[in-house]
């Protein structure tokens, strides 16, 4: 199997989640949408890698990404980029993104800049697969 | 005046270095904890904005920290990107456009973030400068008693 940027663990990443590593990634199927978890700090340094993966799950013909941000504990401006830029990709195929975020922390970072009107932000994974159709 | 300087190079794996420093000298300037995640992100935002700038303009000169820890936290982030550095051409690794999205959203963000915030651009570079109020002095405790006094 080609490695997945940010994956640095097989079979199951988050299994082997290491708290030194800065950023971790996983990805799965959940009722027909593809769901990214994210652990750890998504920063100007390590977006590029949450970029490389999303992008590689939107080529690889995902339309409807759930990305799951329960488990970050900081996002910057760098990655609220990334996922605008996703969002804005997605978009133009005609696909959807979701975020799952439940952290009060996360949310005041959305709400200062206004996207908290962009994104559609949900509280759990299975809130946010059942708000929006599955792939087809 | 009680400072740290922090000097990195203009690198983004550094900046993480920087925020943790910030929020360790932001505790104990006796910023109050509610206050410290929101230091970690200005702190990290500023100085992630600062790198960028540096990279698209082709300086490898350090970004630098100032923090003082006496009166209110300030935090001092110093690109050496001035008006003169801006004259020269970009280098230009990344679309214009989503580099100016990206200073956009930084710029959006930090002004959420700190009430006291103030960015001014110079020949040299730019400075942007933050500060949270502090609810105690640890630095002053610490005095009293290495003084000998009560």
């Amino acid at each position: 199997m080609r490695p997945v940027p940010g994956e640095h663990t097989a079979p199951c990443l988050l299994d082997g989640y290491d708290p030194r590593m800065e950023l971790s990634l996983g990805s799965r199927q959940v009722a027909g949408h593809t769901v990214v978890e994210v652990r750890g700090e998504v920063d100007v340094y390590t977006a590029a890698t949450l970029r490389e993966r999303l992008l590689a799950v939107i080529e690889g013909g995902a339309t409807s990404v759930v990305v799951d941000l329960r488990r970050v504990d900081f996002l910057d401006s760098t990655g609220l980029g990334v996922l605008v830029g996703a969002l804005k990709r997605l978009r133009l195929a005609g696909g959807q993104l979701a975020l799952v975020c439940d952290s009060e922390k996360l949310l005041k970072v959305f709400r200062i800049t206004a996207l908290d009107r962009v994104f559609t932000l949900h509280d759990s994974v299975e809130a946010a697969t059942a708000a929006a159709p599955a792939e087809g | 005046m009680p400072t740290v300087h922090l000097a990195f190079s203009p690198a983004p794996q550094y900046v993480r270095t920087a925020r943790l420093v910030s929020v360790a000298v932001a505790r104990r300037a006796g910023v109050a904890d509610e206050l410290l995640d929101w230091v970690r992100l200005a702190v990290g935002d500023a100085c992630g904005r600062a790198v960028a700038r540096h990279v698209r303009h082709g300086v490898n000169d350090l970004v630098r920290v100032i923090m003082s820890d006496d009166g209110p936290y300030e935090v001092r982030v110093i690109d050496a990107c001035g008006t003169a550095t801006a004259a020269e051409p970009a280098v230009e690794a990344e679309d214009p456009a989503v580099a100016e999205d990206a200073d956009r959203m930084a710029e959006t963000l930090l002004a959420g973030l700190v009430e006291d915030l103030q960015v001014s651009r110079g020949p040299d570079g730019t400075e942007v400068r933050m500060a949270w109020p502090v609810r105690r002095q640890l630095s002053d405790t610490t005095r009293t008693r290495h003084d000998g006094r009560t």
